[in-house]
């Protein structure tokens, strides 16, 4: 026998477990357990098969994987005895889920076991179908579960009718038969399988609009008669708490009226006075009184229109809400937010309180407070709620600011009834909490500023003042900086002063110094520090006499590290140095933005975008709207093992990664240019790429780097194409240069269908300073093979050194370079180089040629590189 | 898979994961030329996060509001009892319990018995050092499942005779048991406390 399974029982497992002191103790107990459990598998070893399941059960809920003892448990299962089948069901419903392969296996035990003569055995069968049954499985014991719902023993009954509940969540199209033998349990006296009766004619109404209609003609009064005896009932022990007989069943009973009144007036009608009963008579002083009036509630709230029980539920829904108790204040606003569709005019009643709770310690009552709060605004409450919430926004916890910030911004931008209002409070907000502020949200700011000329002068005073005591708050420094920028003539010369505005001196230098301490604040972020470069080179233009001092500033950002800043920096230098006379032109101010583009644009956004700010929404309805089909309900419910992977994934994949690629690119407008290629994402450029010479100078260092991005994208290719194409079209930073691409497979070049020998020369490259013309030539007999011949001629008036030309193509086409003539090439068009070319087409016929180009040289001492691509080849090559 | 990629978050396969370990390695490594607001994103981007393919604890469910897990927790966060409803893989188990536990462990008893929980809720009830929770839909009842915990913990003490945590770790077994004779497939089984005793007597006979 082996000797460690012989030792530890299940008991001193989990003490010796207990007994550890660090983690890594309990890690080493676990791993020898688990040694002795294997070993003892590997023996067959019967006796011990039962203990060892039991401590795989706890060293899985401790978070070890206990895959190895799987197939343990279907052995357990297929034994005789009662103590190991149910050792055994256990471990399957905690080891294994519907997911697993090896669960096929155990149908067939299963499928005895519910026939089995023991009612025990059938009840331990039927829990375990209950908890992991697959669509498979479900299709297959289906009949069972059928007959069994028709059991003398009561136990059996009740575990039937829900496992038939999970059958019918994973295949509806079960439903039908399980409708007579539900609808007999509605009779039912014993209590456990009328709830679970109930239970199932719910979810059968749900899924099968036959089950509905049944249940509305033949169940409606049998179910309100149910639900008149249980509320009268008098004192029964075994199912009373706190008074109440059975709260559990009259909230199933309630849920189910709610499915079968829902758009049918009849039988709305039917269950009116039972619900006008419950309604008044329950007791509201313990928590389950409570939860039944909020059943009631929500069914008065969602079977047809009926006056009077909508005002009682309304009236109980306000007694919630002035509840002490935290969870009944919860549950009230919750149901308020579905009752806002039903009689708005109500619920505003309770505005104030509702407010109150925004405020409330409690983050899920502050968060469903928010919510309603947002839904009761409108143009007539606007002004005081927002006023509120903002005052509110000063004292609020750090983690809750996010969500209140979002929710006041979405306010005013909808509501706002005039400029000066949307521009004062988004102020207010951006000085409480500008960091908590999203981008798009200060972005429609500086588009609502520009828009309103006559508050130009006003806001950039306003923001002068806020920048003073608020200069931490980043999205209020660069809308500061943006309009200062602008509008600092406006600052300096109090123009436009509005009755309401307190006067205020600015001279030219404190404009200056509030850009100035943006750019030189060390949180102020790239954005802001680019903001304000700009920002200093308006206002060297109008304030001429602190020109120097701007200059100064911009001059300190030569040496900036980021590419960007240093590059601005070094421009706008020359600019105030150099360029007088186009200064004050180039600097104007900026023209109105158009709102209308604004919008539309943010409309347009990107889907991630888009996809946040849905997730409120769609928590928002709560049941407002009515649900979409069921269908979809069952891709994401239980259905997982027989639901197809969502198609759009892989649509999904390659736009993440497209947007992955793009932020860096964007990121980096200096250099973005060479990153075109790994934008595209078309797997011809790629292949471009991956025969690339490896590059020497330091800018192609991103190139090569780009190399990186193709293995996912190489990757890509399995997936779909159609899918893929269209979310490259969707892309608009990815589609124009595949357009490009693509127009290097169709023949543009206005040549002659003539298929002879004889080819027109091109000219594949042309610039100010370079022209390369290609001559080709082909060998009779040898079809796929094209010689070019590339002339290099110097257009400027420099001679270049170390001359390379390099060339790539797509993977179906192969390349071999000659050595070039020469590597120097005469000035001014005196003289050229030559360089031959040979390109196999493997896809003679099919596809043209195609090729990237890259040119570099030596002009003045200066590194100079030049890229191109050629799709201008002759047909036929 | 989960990216986030500064404020922009995406799902998508398990190559994705490789594919931002490389973007990663290569902005670090080869030093690009990226402004470090570039660099503060990639670096959050490695903050990947496993959903596995059903993310069902993720979406809005609209039929058959059910029971999704049952937990029962320490303070410590040690699991005494995880009763999962819906298929989800260990990992995924795991994240969800310290999640749940990092949710419900520091809540003041003032508070509400309820907390938002990815797209559901979680229903929890402190007895004494442990956290019965319960996730449902977001639409559920609330207040019937904080009644439904403690007419679990009822059975529980009376079937223990004053019940405490060490009889729940050595006989987890059997707790596991009482659950499936109250609560089977997520939904409520008996109502009867009284019923669920004797049911158990019964089975305890048999063994």
């Amino acid at each position: 026998m082996n000797p460690f399974s012989s030792g530890t029982r299940l008991r001193d497992m989990i003490r010796a477990i207990r007994a550890c002191k660090t983690a890594a103790e309990e890690r080493a107990v676990v791993r020898k357990e688990c040694a002795a459990i294997r070993s003892s598998i590997n023996e067959n070893d019967h006796d011990y098969r039962h203990r060892n399941i039991a401590k795989l059960m706890f060293i899985h809920m401790l978070g070890y994987p206990t895959h190895f003892g799987q197939m343990e448990c279907l052995k357990l299962i297929a034994s005789a005895e009662f103590p190991e089948k149910r050792i055994g069901y256990l471990g399957l419903m905690l080891l294994l889920d519907e997911r697993q392969e090896v669960l096929m296996l155990v149908t067939n035990s299963l499928k005895q076991d519910l026939n089995h003569a023991n009612q025990y055995i059938v009840g331990l069968a039927l829990c375990a179908l209950g908890n992991i049954c697959s669509a498979e499985m479900a299709r297959d014991l289906a009949p069972e579960v059928e007959r069994l719902l028709q059991f003398r023993d009561p136990n059996t009954r009740k575990k039937a009718a829900l496992c038939a509940i999970r059958i019918i969540k994973k295949v509806p199209d079960l439903a039908e038969n399980f409708i007579n033998p539900a609808a007999a349990l509605l009779k039912e006296k014993h209590h456990g399988v009328l709830i679970t009766g109930v239970q199932l004619c719910t979810d059968l109404c749900k899924v099968s609009a036959e089950a509905l209609e049944y249940c509305r003609k033949k169940c409606t009064g049998g179910l309100v008669r149910t639900l008149k005896d249980v509320a009268n009932s008098p004192y029964a022990p075994e199912y009373d708490i706190a008074g109440i007989t059975d709260p559990f069943l009259h909230i199933r009973l309630l849920r189910l009226l709610h499915v079968l009144g829902q758009g049918d007036a009849d039988v709305s009608d039917l269950m009116n006075d039972i619900l006008a009963q419950v309604a008044t008579k329950t007791e509201t002083n313990k928590n389950a009184g409570n939860a039944i009036l909020y059943e009631c509630v929500e069914t008065i709230m969602s079977i047809e229109d009926n006056g009077g029980l909508r005002v009682l539920a309304i009236n109980i829904l306000g007694r919630f809400l002035s509840n002490r108790d935290n969870n009944i204040r919860y549950v009230a606003l919750n149901m308020l937010m579905k009752a806002i569709t039903v009689d708005t005019q109500a619920v505003q009643r309770h505005r104030a309180t509702i407010v109150e709770c925004v405020k409330d310690s409690d983050a899920s009552i502050r968060k469903r407070a928010l919510e309603l709060v947002y839904l009761l605004v409108n143009e007539s409450n606007v002004k005081p709620l927002t006023k509120e919430l903002i005052e509110y926004l000063e004292r609020s916890d750090q983690e809750f600011k996010g969500d209140l910030t979002a929710k006041i911004c979405s306010i005013i931008a909808k509501f706002s009834p005039e400029k000066i209002w949307y521009i004062d409070q988004m102020l207010k907000v951006l000085s409480e909490a500008g960091n908590f502020v999203k981008d798009e949200v200060w972005h429609a700011l500086i588009v609502v500023i520009s828009n309103a000329s006559d508050l130009h002068g006003y806001t950039v005073r306003a923001l002068y003042r806020a920048f003073q005591t608020s200069a931490e708050q980043e999205t209020l420094v660069r809308v500061a900086v943006w309009c200062i920028g602008e509008y600092g003539d406006l600052l300096v010369k109090n123009v436009g002063v509005l009755d309401i505005e307190d006067p205020i001196t600015v001279t030219e230098s404190d404009a200056v110094d509030v850009v100035e301490v943006a750019i030189k604040h060390h949180t102020s972020d790239l954005t802001t520090k680019a903001m304000s470069l700009i920002a200093l080179l308006k206002l060297s233009s109008r304030f001429p006499s602190s020109s120097e001092r701007i200059q100064d500033i911009i001059i300190q950002n030569r040496g900036s590290l980021v590419l960007e800043l240093q590059q601005r920096s070094i421009e706008f230098n020359s600019v105030i140095e150099k360029h007088h006379n186009i200064r004050s032109a180039l600097v104007e101010r900026m023209p109105v933005l158009d709102e209308a583009t604004f919008i539309g644009r943010r409309a347009g956004s990107t889907p991630a975008t888009v996809s946040t700010s849905n997730g409120p929404s769609l928590n928002l309805p709560n049941g407002v709207t009515k649900p979409p089909a069921a269908p979809l309900v069952d891709l994401l419910d239980l259905s997982s093992d027989d639901a197809p992977a969502p198609s759009s994934s892989g649509a999904d994949f390659l736009q993440d990664l497209l947007g992955v690629d793009l932020s860096p690119a964007s990121k980096q407008p200096g250099i973005s240019g060479t990153n075109q290629a790994p934008r595209t994402g078309t797997d011809v450029l790629l292949d471009l790429l991956s025969i690339e010479t490896p590059p020497a100078s330091p800018i192609t260092d991103i190139l090569s780097s780009s190399q990186v991005y193709k293995s996912p994208h190489a990757s890509l290719e399995g997936l779909s194409s159609p899918s893929a194409l269209s979310t490259r079209a969707a892309t608009p930073a990815g589609a124009a240069p595949m357009m490009d691409l693509l127009d290097g497979f169709v023949p543009n070049s206005p040549i002659s269908e003539d298929n002879g020998p004889v080819y027109p020369s091109i000219v594949a490259f042309e610039s100010s300073s370079l022209r390369i013309m290609f001559n080709f030539s082909k060998a009779r007999g040898n079809p796929q093979t094209t010689s070019i011949q590339a002339t290099f001629t110097n257009l400027s008036p420099n001679v270049y050194t170390d001359f390379i030309f390099q060339a790539a193509v797509p993977k179906f086409l192969q390349l071999h370079l000659d050595p070039a003539s020469s590597n120097t090439l005469p000035a001014g068009g005196n003289g050229s180089i030559t360089q031959n070319l040979r390109v196999i087409n493997s896809q003679h016929g099919k596809k043209s040629l195609v090729m990237r180009m890259r040119i570099a040289y030596k002009s003045n001492d200066e590194d100079i590189l030049e890229e191109g691509q050629v799709s201008n080849f002759p047909r036929g090559l | 898979m989960r990216i986030e990629l500064g404020h922009r978050s995406f799902v998508c396969h398990a190559h994705a994961l490789d594919f931002a370990r490389n973007l990663f390695a290569s902005c670090i490594v080869q030093r690009l030329e990226l402004n470090w607001k570039t660099k503060l994103c990639l670096f959050s981007s490695i903050e990947i996060h496993l959903i596995p393919s059903c993310s069902l604890l993720n979406f809005p469910l609209i039929i058959g509001r059910m029971i999704r897990f049952i937990l029962l927790q320490n303070r410590q966060g040690k699991t005494r009892l995880a009763k999962y409803y819906v298929p989800l893989e260990d990992s995924e188990k795991h994240k969800v319990e310290y999640e749940v536990h990092r949710l419900v462990v520091n809540r003041d008893p003032k508070f509400t018995n309820f907390v938002e929980f990815r797209t559901h809720k979680v229903i929890y009830r402190r007895y004494a050092g442990l956290f019965f929770s319960l996730c449902v839909d977001i639409t559920d009842n609330e207040l019937a499942y904080l009644e439904c915990i403690h007419l679990f913990v009822e059975i529980l003490d009376h079937f223990f005779s004053n019940v405490c945590e060490l009889d729940l770790v050595f006989n987890f077994h059997k707790v596991y048991l009482i659950l499936d004779e109250f609560i089977l497939a997520g939904e409520l089984q008996e109502t009867s406390k009284k019923a669920i005793i004797e049911r158990m007597g019964e089975l305890e006979k048999l063994e």
